[in-house]
């Protein structure tokens, strides 16, 4: 057995054993870590196809940024105590049931079809050759900044009208608080304790 | 020998379980010494005395306490979350061992007919690499913080994982300039093209300065002479990621007791601050390969020419601990607003502004010629030096005043009376 199929099989375990323990943990931190478990999961996945900087990547902006905000979140708000089970929408879960089979159909037609989808069916030696010459870190930004490019920007834009909608939205609008400290004589501003 | 490296899987293998236990080895010595070191600078610095009784010079007190720390009784909070607790110290101490991993800290040296390279491993994105572990390092702060199940602990972890996820960007950026001046994101291309000295400045040629061009000849090629914008951003937000003074706000003693690990104790404890120094000796190291050139140094001699990088690499990376030092014995902690004010205000605009100017600088497009490169250099400047010229006079409100949100006027304020409100 060489040494990638134990590596793989490692891999398989953790990612999916962390993403089904996830569904029945009961503590949202928990919940949280173990995503991030199957998300380095994911990194090794990418490893193993030599996707060096996509599994870099993975880890630095899903299991390094992102998922630390939703623990600031979880833990700033402290929603760690129990999960409410109602439903806010009628037909949310009949509707959830008939759209996970559909992914499910798509993912397993997707592994199943796979490789050959993506490389016209040279398999191993495809995925050989897009990480070989030029590396992957060249290609991707070949295929991002070339062939991708509008698509690319246009998610940049819809990224940053996000930000500014949720500032605009969340932004409270009192009038300038009367700034009580700098008025009065000999009180140095720093020295006032908040 | 030869039957233990094949059932491992060939010579490559056990190279690499040598370098993995070597480098960890060596992290662990470097953090019993780094603890002493540090006790005595700043002992030195506050005119004390310092640990002095075991070994000479006191070099053993660190051994002695991390045998007492093993020792101790593990106290584990009631209200603590057992799992996370568990884990907290050892997310915390693990990543920064991993950093080391992409950090070249010699040259090479052949064994038996093997090329062996002194860096655990060379990958291709190593840059991205030390960012990863990084960013997983700040799972330990903030889940000791929540999983302590008590209030500072708890006050310590937020205030880390927005402190770290912050510098995290500005740390980030300061290291795109120098991948673009590399063209890779590999510490060892980026050591290898420190190597030699700046040389060919052929500006005074022919003058009676030739003597200047000869100079040059001796100062090696770092990229600290052109990036040392870089090199500032990378530091502050370097000591920014260890959690050391001055940001060392998660565990503000004067306010939160001890932050994160206040209900840490025993070998847990002693986890964490393995982490910390680890991290320290780790962040010198990449900014010595990043800026210093490395293992590059200026004598290599015919004796034993591998050690001599090794003990270049290490008289620099030594000389950068002693900068984390004296920091912690100079400057007071930032305040919280202060500290997120640096990092999003000043350290990001300002390294996004120098991957701007070092792109532009850079770039070298075929069929335009120098002509027009250099009007567009120009103008490019020009309108840089402008802004920044705007940004530095406009200043910032926070250095002349208190900038205060709602909350209720003091009393003296309402003595005074309607003239507070006419600011």
């Amino acid at each position: 057995m060489s040494l990638d199929v134990i590596v793989f099989g490692a891999m398989f375990v953790m990612t999916l054993g962390a993403g089904l323990a996830m569904l029945f943990a009961r503590n949202a931190v928990h919940v949280a870590l173990l995503l991030v478990l199957s998300q380095i999961g994911l990194a090794v996945a990418f490893l193993l196809q030599g996707a060096f900087f996509v599994a870099a990547i993975q880890i630095i902006i899903y299991a390094g940024a992102i998922m630390v905000l939703f623990l600031f979140v979880i833990m700033l708000l402290g929603v760690d105590r129990r999960e409410v089970l109602d439903e806010p929408l009628r037909g949310q879960r009949p509707l959830a049931l008939g759209l996970g089979v559909l992914l499910t159909a798509q993912v397993l037609y997707i592994a199943w079809r796979g490789v050959d989808l993506a490389f016209a069916g040279t398999g191993e030696a495809a995925i050989q050759e897009v990480n070989s010459d030029p590396g992957n870190v060249l290609g991707i930004a070949r295929v991002l900044f070339g062939r991708y490019l509008l698509p690319f920007e246009v998610t940049s834009v819809l990224l940053i009208v996000a930000v500014v909608g949720v500032m605009v939205l969340t932004r409270r609008m009192y009038p300038a608080a009367p700034n009580v400290d700098t008025d009065i004589p000999g009180t140095e501003a720093e020295e006032v304790a908040v | 020998m030869g039957a233990i490296a094949d059932f491992l899987g060939g010579p490559d293998v056990v190279i690499a379980i040598v370098k993995v236990v070597v480098a960890f080895a060596a992290l662990l010595v470097a953090t019993l010494l780094t603890i002493w070191f540090e006790r005595k600078v700043i002992a030195d610095m506050q005119a004390r005395i310092g640990p002095n009784r075991w070994g000479p010079f006191g070099v053993l007190q660190t051994v002695a306490d991390g045998i007492k720390l093993f020792f101790k009784e593990d106290v584990r909070p009631r209200y603590a979350d057992r799992w996370t607790y568990g884990l907290a110290p050892v997310m915390a101490a693990v990543p920064s061992f991993l950093a080391f991993a992409v950090i070249p800290f010699g040259d090479h040296v052949t064994v038996g007919g093997e090329r062996v390279d002194f860096i655990v491993s060379d990958l291709n994105i190593g840059v991205l690499f030390f960012l990863a572990a990084g960013s997983i390092g700040v799972y330990g702060v903030v889940l000791a913080g929540w999983a302590s199940g008590s209030k500072y602990p708890l006050l310590g972890g937020i205030r880390s994982s927005a402190q770290l996820i912050s510098y995290e960007i500005a740390l980030g950026l300061s290291l795109v300039p120098i991948v673009l001046v590399t063209n890779s994101l590999s510490t060892v291309d980026i050591v290898a093209a420190q190597a030699g000295s700046v040389g060919n400045v052929d500006l005074f040629d022919g003058t009676f300065l030739q003597g200047v061009s000869e100079l040059f000849e001796v100062i090696p090629n770092w990229y600290i002479w052109s990036q040392w914008p870089a090199f500032l951003l990378f530091m502050i937000a370097g000591i920014a990621e260890t959690n050391r003074a001055p940001f060392d706000l998660p565990e503000a003693e004067t306010e939160l007791i001890a932050g994160f690990h206040t209900e840490y104790s025993g070998i847990r404890f002693a986890l964490f601050f393995l982490g910390e120094y680890i991290h320290v000796v780790v962040i010198s190291a990449m900014a010595v390969t990043l800026f210093f050139g490395g293992w590059n140094g200026p004598i290599v001699d015919e004796f034993l020419p591998w050690i001599w990088p090794v003990g270049w690499f290490l008289v620099k990376t030594i000389a950068f601990v002693y900068l984390f030092i004296w920091l912690r014995a100079t400057l007071p902690r930032l305040r919280y607003d202060r500290l997120m004010w640096l990092g999003w205000k000043r350290l990001i605009p300002a390294s996004l502004l120098w991957i701007m100017v070092t792109a532009v600088v850079n770039v070298n497009p075929e069929g335009v010629d120098e002509q027009t490169l250099r009007s567009i250099r120009l103008a490019v400047f020009g309108a840089l030096f402008l802004l920044v010229l705007f940004v530095v006079a406009k200043g910032d409100p926070r250095l002349k005043q208190v900038v205060t949100p709602e909350r209720p006027r003091s009393r003296r304020a309402q003595k005074q009376g309607v003239k507070s409100g006419s600011s």
